[in-house]
Formats: structure tokens, sequence, C-alpha cells
């Protein structure tokens, strides 16, 4: 039997060793498997919700326990492209556990969107789909989205509602910042819905530069607006002396004779100048309201005055006094496109402004500036460097094209990929943090970049940020009907004689019509409906103020007899409005007993006199504006409509809706024309 | 389990052991007694962001003199502080900038100041975040409850607060707005003053404000009161 010596087939039993390699693979293997499961059940997410059932079980909340559905919360909304985890941690959004004050548990703060329709990355970044603390939160090596700071929150709301939106203020206040700095000068900011926003600085054109100031002060202007005027919203472009003195250089060689040049100003002789003359220049800066547009720096260091125009508490070191009093004469035959009315002041009220306004001075603002002669070579370098340094995006100058495509186009800047981003040495590696240290101090990524520094708080930056935020490539694929467009303004111009009178008093810097023209006054797109004839006549004579307290206010004009005809005829006819016929008002029923009862309703029942004055001896009512002869401003049907429903007609109007019935209107209208007190106060 | 505890312990004492190393704590040149408020306390603003004014402080000797030199840390939850610390200034006073935290509602500023004998001085300052609803609330009221509710002026918008009689309440006067109810205030808003007996020169703005705004516009009055509205209901600790 040689076969019994042969080497045993496949059946022998495995040696020790053997066994211990089974066992170890064997268990390796087991505790792979066990891995997922394991790694599953001791999540994050898991064990916060385990916290959130011992904390309802503590408060005895049996029903909040029972009702709880464990496991992973997903909201999936496909067509914003949001995949949210977060309600697997923070179960309790709703509050139903009342009082958790600590996250993951904290009850969301009321809004105005509901959780299941817009999800929470949206409005709050992070990354949707992580199940990990840190990866929801923060950036890591996979995930670059990290949760957005709280100050930038209103970016979200910004994706969808392109226009000022109520509870978002600084998402507003940066908008209107990319308008008022001029950022949007140079880049361009598009929204969802095809709006570019257009600056709305007005910076003036260099074409006539030469008339206008010194080459010196140009030199000290340009190294640093702030210093001259800290209100000043020209960026310092931090030019070296050097490229200051070519640039003064070249923009005083550029410019050209204005058409204004030619007109003589005489300087009129006034008698010497006296104690008085001082004062009634003084009173004539008063009267004529331009403190409602310029700023002047009071004693206190406190700026009074608005921002429309150029702050002027140094404009005596700046301005050659000729061109100083054909621009009083007449701004726009400098400046086309200037903000500022024709004033139609005589010659002497020109020279008592000229003077009040240049002696507002400060010697020592050029006293250290002493420029070489300009040479053609500083000349021609100085024009490059204009071309270089993109003044030309702002300003109009003789012989330099505006710059195309300046500077990046930041419409989807706030989903700028962080791996295309060059961050400066020592930063946060994060979107909202990289914007805002470009927008503080653009340098500090490398001196060699064009964007100069804006004079901007801290605050303002953060709002800018918020503002630039908003524009994310995630909106522009959200579906149109969530696009809520901002208010755009139209171009409506008034046209012919009328119209061009009032181009040239500027109506439209400080009256809107039609949805174009300024904030800062009444919005005349109706006024022809609302006021009589006469008294607008007699308005625009003398415009007495209809609200006391008023500061800004508006100026007196000196029109002409003719030319008062022609826009009064012009406002009364053209500005009407439709609704007026809807409601119409039959005069006959504004008799006595209905005007007795008026006074009624306007004293007791709805206590009109807190905001307004019907009676100067006895109302005290600041708000709105003075009623005592509103008999002779207003017309009978405007005021009927206008009690009913004044929102309707102005909507930015702080007169609330009183839900008047129609008796009560016409009461009240019947005793509002019974107020037919001489205007300027007095009985 | 035990061995990791071991280990954390060890890396507890390790990082303790480098602590000098990390953050710097300032040397106070000098000791107060007691600190106090100077201004800045009780301000409101959106959360995150900082609050409009510093917060100022100072620090006194036992004898009420001011104290230079004395170091003062603060610490909230929630709240960053720039600087975190700092020593007192020639006048004896800090100021220090505050960004408020993620959640509307109140948040504590606290300062410390260490004493000579051992044992700190403390002050407490409330600030207020304004969430979504109270910048809506305060959107209105800025527009159009302030022009009587608030007796400050502005170039722009001069209070009619002093010629009204009764003068109205303004939105701060936790004493008597927090025994409103709810319900109360929403009405007289809505209403106006007569709903509730009250003047007409409240008017009614039912009309004028949406249901949300009235709602916001309540959330904000709540959230600015002082003393701070208690809502009432089950109070639960954290």
């Amino acid at each position: 039997m040689d076969d019994n010596n042969k080497p045993g087939p496949l059946r022998s039993r495995p040696t020790m060793r053997e066994l211990v390699y089974f066992c170890v693979i064997s268990l390796v293997l087991l505790v792979s498997l066990a891995i997922a499961p394991a790694k599953n059940y001791f999540s994050e997410w898991r064990h916060y919700q385990k916290s959130y059932l011992a904390i309802a079980g503590q408060r005895q909340s049996g029903t909040l326990v029972r009702s709880f559905q464990g496991g992973l919360h997903q909201t999936w909304i496909a067509k914003l492209g949001v995949v949210d985890r977060c309600e697997s941690c923070h179960v309790n959004l709703s509050g139903a556990l009342v009082g958790a004050s600590e996250q993951p548990f904290r009850k969301h703060p009321p809004m105005p969107h509901k959780l299941d329709e817009f999800g929470c990355v949206i409005c709050h970044r992070g990354q949707g789909p992580a199940t990990s603390v840190k990866e929801a939160h923060y950036t890591t090596e996979a995930w670059e989205q990290p949760l957005l700071p709280a100050r930038f929150l209103e970016s979200g709301c910004g994706q969808c509602h392109l226009g000022p939106l109520q509870g978002a203020p600084r998402l507003n206040e940066g908008r209107s910042l990319l308008s008022s700095m001029g950022c949007v000068h140079c880049h361009t900011v598009a929204q969802p819905d095809g709006n570019v926003l257009k600056p709305d600085d007005n910076p003036p054109p260099l074409t006539h530069i030469a008339e206008k100031t010194s080459r010196e002060w140009i030199y000290a202007w340009i190294k640093n607006p702030q210093l001259y005027a800290g209100s000043a919203t020209m960026p310092n472009f931090q030019l070296n002396d050097q490229d200051a003195a070519d640039i003064s250089a070249f923009l005083i060689a550029q410019s050209s004779a204005s058409p204004a040049s030619g007109t003589e100003t005489k300087t009129v002789a006034t008698a010497a100048p006296s104690a008085n003359a001082s004062i009634e220049a003084a009173t004539l800066y008063g009267a004529s309201f331009c403190s409602s547009c310029h700023a002047i720096q009071n004693e206190a260091g406190n700026l009074v005055g608005g921002n429309l125009g150029p702050e002027l508490t140094r404009v005596g070191s700046k301005v050659n006094p000729d061109w100083l009093r054909r621009w009083l004469d007449n701004p726009s035959s400098y400046h086309p496109g200037t903000r500022m009315p024709h004033y139609r002041m005589d010659q002497k009220q020109v020279a008592l402004l000229s003077g009040f306004l240049l002696a507002k001075k400060d010697n020592d603002y050029l006293a250290n500036v002493h420029l070489a002669p300009a040479s053609a070579d500083s000349i021609a370098r100085g024009k490059k460097l204009v071309a270089e340094t993109g003044c030309a995006a702002c300003h109009q100058i003789n012989g330099v094209n505006p710059p195309q495509n300046f500077a990046p186009d930041l419409t989807l800047v706030g989903s700028r990929a962080l791996a295309q981003v060059v961050f400066a040495p020592g930063m946060k590696h994060n979107l909202p943090d990289y914007i805002a240290a470009k927008i503080h101090d653009p340098r500090s990524f490398g001196p060699g970049l064009k964007m100069p520094k804006f004079a901007l708080g801290d605050s303002q930056v953060d709002e800018l940020t918020t503002a630039l935020l908003a524009q994310t490539d995630r909106a522009a694929g959200f579906p149109k009907e969530l696009i809520i467009s901002g208010g755009r303004t139209t171009n409506y111009h008034p046209g012919g004689k009328a119209g061009r009178l009032m181009e040239d008093l500027r109506c439209l810097s400080c009256h809107a019509i039609n949805g174009n023209g300024g904030d800062m006054a009444p919005d005349l797109t109706w006024e022809g409906s609302a006021v009589q004839h006469t008294w607008l006549e007699d308005f625009l004579k003398n415009p007495n103020t209809l609200r006391p307290a008023l500061i800004r206010r508006m100026p007196k004009f000196n029109l002409t007899p003719d030319e008062i005809k022609t826009v009064t005829d012009y406002i009364t006819s053209a500005y009407q409005s439709p609704a007026l016929d809807l409601q119409p008002l039959d005069p006959h029923v504004l008799n006595a007993d209905a005007a007795g009862r008026g006074k009624q309703l306007f004293y007791s029942k709805y206590g009109c006199q807190s905001c307004h004055i019907a009676d100067y001896k006895n109302d005290k009512g600041y708000v709105g504006p003075a009623l005592t002869s509103v008999g002779n401003r207003l017309t009978p049907e405007w005021t009927y409509n206008w009690l009913k429903e004044p929102n309707a007609f102005r909507p930015a109007t702080l007169m609330p809706n009183f839900s008047l019935k129609d008796d009560e209107a016409r009461d009240l209208t019947a005793f509002l024309m019974t107020l037919k007190a001489k205007q300027g106060g007095g009985k | 389990m035990k061995l990791l505890r071991i280990a954390m312990f060890v890396l507890a004492v390790l990082l303790g052991g480098c602590k000098p190393s990390g953050p710097q704590t300032l040397k106070p040149a000098a000791y107060g007694t007691q600190i106090v408020e100077v201004s800045g306390g009780k301000q409101w603003a959106q959360v995150g962001s900082a609050l409009p004014q510093p917060v100022v402080l100072q620090v006194n000797s036992a004898d009420g003199n001011p104290v230079t030199g004395a170091l003062v840390v603060f610490h909230g939850n929630g709240l960053e502080f720039n600087p975190p610390q700092t020593l007192t200034d020639s006048s004896g006073q800090v100021t220090v900038s505050v960004q408020l935290g993620f959640n509307p509602g109140d948040f504590q500023v606290i300062a410390e100041t260490p004493k000579s004998g051992g044992g700190n001085a403390t002050v407490n300052l409330r600030e207020i975040a304004l969430g979504y609803e109270q910048a809506v609330g305060k959107a209105v009221n800025d527009k159009y409850c302030i022009r009587c509710h608030d007796p400050e002026s502005t170039p722009e918008r001069v209070s009619n607060h002093d010629n009204l009689s009764p003068a109205p309440h303004q939105f701060t006067d936790g004493a008597t707005l927090n025994r409103i109810s709810d319900a109360d205030l929403t009405n007289m808003i809505a209403h106006g003053g007569p709903a509730l007996g009250k003047s007409p020169q409240m008017p009614a703005y039912a009309a004028t404000l949406k249901p949300a705004e009235i709602k916001a516009v309540l959330s904000y009055i709540r959230s600015i009161a002082d003393p701070p509205y208690q809502a009432p209901g089950v109070k639960y600790g954290k």
C-alpha cells in the first residue's frame, strides 16, 4: 500500500497558525463590515437627536417624544438646487420644544419664508448635504462654502429681492453705496432680471478744469481727497508726488475753454465790505437753501447740510473767483449734467454769495504745495497715468476715452470659487472676508493693483460686502417668478418750453416725477390734481414753507412772471391723476354743516392736530404740512380722494390710511376747504 | 475609555502648560476697586453687526478716582470684543467695540477688572440684537412711529413728541409698555388710541400697515423695552 505513504489529500487538520490567521482575518472583516453601521450609529446628528429626546423627556413632553421622527431629515427643492440636511441636527427650528436656548436646538427666529419652500443654505450658505458639524458649517478640504457670518445674512435676501427691501437695511445701504460711491463706474454689476446698477454720484467733467481751480489744488486733491473734504466720495489712489504732479499738469493742459468763459462777470462794486454784507451773505446762503445739498463743517467739527453737492468747508481754497461767479450765475454752462439749479441770481446776489463762499478758506491747505512748472514730458506722462489710472471711467477728460471693462465684472462675485481667489497672506480663506478686505484696502493685495482706497467705515464695508455677496450664480438660475425686480427709475423728462425751464431749474434733482428724480422733496407726479393754480403761482413766486420744522426746503428761484405762468400751467395741466375721476366730489356737499362735522372729526375722532396745524394758536402738529391755508392750496377733489387713500397717490407718504367712510372724507374736506388763513402764519 | 481619559488629561496638562505662550494676558499696572459704565449700554443693532457706539467703561479706586493702567477683560456669550482686554487710559477709561452674535435678543457684556486684594470687580451691560422681524419693525418705526414716539430730533426729522399731550410713550419705556398685553398693543396700533380708550392722537394703522408689519413693530417694541420684557408663559432653564 504505497498509497498510504503519500501525503494526505486536502483533508487535513489546519495548523494552529492557520487558525489564528483565519480568526484575525474574519475579525477584521467583521469589524470592517461594522464600521459603516457604527459610523452611522455614532454620527453627530444621531447624538443630537438623542439629546433632543432627552431634553424633551425631562420636560415630560410625551407628545414631542412620541411625534419625533428620527433619522436624517432632508429638504430637497429641485427648482432652487437645494439639498439641505440641516434639520437632522437642528430639530427644533419650529420651536416645538419651548425654551431650548442652546444650539442646535434653538428655535429659528421669525422670518418671512417657509423653511420647506426655501431650505437653509439659500440664506445661510454652508454645505446643505453634509452630515457632520464641521463639514456643514466650516471650510474643509472637500467643501469650500462655510456658513455665512450673521452680518452678511441679508445677502441671501438680495438674490431674489433686487430692489430696496424692508427688513434688510444693510443690503439696501450696500446697494445704494455701489451707486453713490461710484463703484459701478468701473465694475459691472448686473442683476438676474437684467438690470445693471447705475452710478449716481455725478462726477464733474474735467474738460474745463483750468477755469475752475489751480494745478496746486488738483495736486493736493488727487493725493488725498479726504484731506480737502472729509465727506468726499472720490477714492484715494495713493499716488506718489511725481505722479500727482504729472497728472495735475496734464489735467490743466487738456482743459479747453467752457461756453461760460465768454460771459463777463462784473465784480459788482458793492459797498465796501461791511459787517452787514457778511450777515446779508450768510442770510442769502441760508435763504437759497444751499445747505439742502451742500454741507459745511461747523466749529464743532460736525458737517451741517446735505450731500447731493460737494462739501463747501474749504471751497475758497479750491475755486477760482471768476469761475465761482460764473458758476453761481448759471452752473449748467460749465457742467451741463450738474444737479445744481440755475438760481437766476442778480449780480449783487452773485457777488454776495461768491464772497461768502470764497471766505470759506483754509490758508494752510495749499501752503506746502510747490510744483515745478509743467513740462511737455510731464504732461505726456500725466496723460499716460490718467489712462492707466482710469480717471476717465468717472470723469470726462479731453483726449482720453472712457476705458471699457476697466475692472472685473462683479455680477457673479458672490459665488466666486475660492480656488480662483488670490488671498492676501494671513487672511482667512473665505469669500466674505476676501470681499471685505478687498473693499477695505485693495492695495493690501499687492501694491500694483489699480483699485483705489475708498473712504469707507467698517459698517459700510460690511454693507457693500452684503450687497456683493447677493450676486450669486445660484440666483441667476432661479425660476423667474421668484425674482422680484426693484422699482427702476424711468428716463422721464418734462418736454416743451416748460420742460426746458424745469430742466434749467433742475426740479428733478429733488422732486420725482413719473418715476424719475430725487427723493428730497415731494413727488410731483399728480401735483396738477392736488394744488390750485393760484396757490402754485404764489408758491413759485415765494416758496414759503408748508412744513415749518423742515430744514431742507424749496429755494426761491427769482422767476419772471412769465416763467412762473409757464411752469404753473404745465404742472396743473400735465400732472393730473386719472384716479380723481373715479371718485368725483360734488362741490355742493361742501357746506357749513359738513364743515362743522368735519371739524369734530378732525379734532376729536381722528386727532389730525397731532401731526397737522389747522390753527396756529392751538395746534402743535409738526409732522405733516401746515393746513392753515389748505383751502387755498389744495383742490377739494384731491383732498377728498387723498384723505380716503393717501398711499395710493404717494406710496412713500407718512400719512396713514384711516379708511374713512365717504361721508367722513367729505365732511373733513368741507372743513379743510374753510381753512384759508393768509400764508406765512397768523390768522 | 480609561486610556482615552488619561490621554485627554495628559493633553489638557500639556495645553495648560503651553498657555503662557498662547494669548498674552496683559499685566495690570494698577488696580481699582470698582468698574462703572460711562456709555454704550442698552444699544441695539442687527444680529451679527457691531454696536453703533463703542462701550466705554471706567475703573475707579476706593475713593472714587479713576485708575490708570487697570486691566479690564471683556467677555460675553456670543459677543466679540475688540480689543478683548485692555488697560485703562489716562482718564481711567477703556473703550471697546462690540460685535453682536447670531441670535436676536439680549446679550450681556461682562467687564472684569482685578482688584488688588484678589477677586474681580465686574459690571454687566445689556445690549440688544435685532433679528429679521425686529429689523422690519424698526424700519416701520423709523418711518412712522418715531416722529412722535421718540423725543430725539435730527436735521432730517424733527420730533413731534414734545408737542403732544398726553405725551406718547417711548418704545423703550418698558415700565409702562411691558404691562400691556400683545393683543392690546396690536389693537392700539391697528385701530388707534381710542380702541383702548386712549388718546385719538394715536392714529389707526390697520389700513396702512400689513398685519405682519404690525407684528414686527410689536416685536421691536418688546425687544428694546427697558426693563426687558418677559413674555408670559412657562419658563425653562437651559
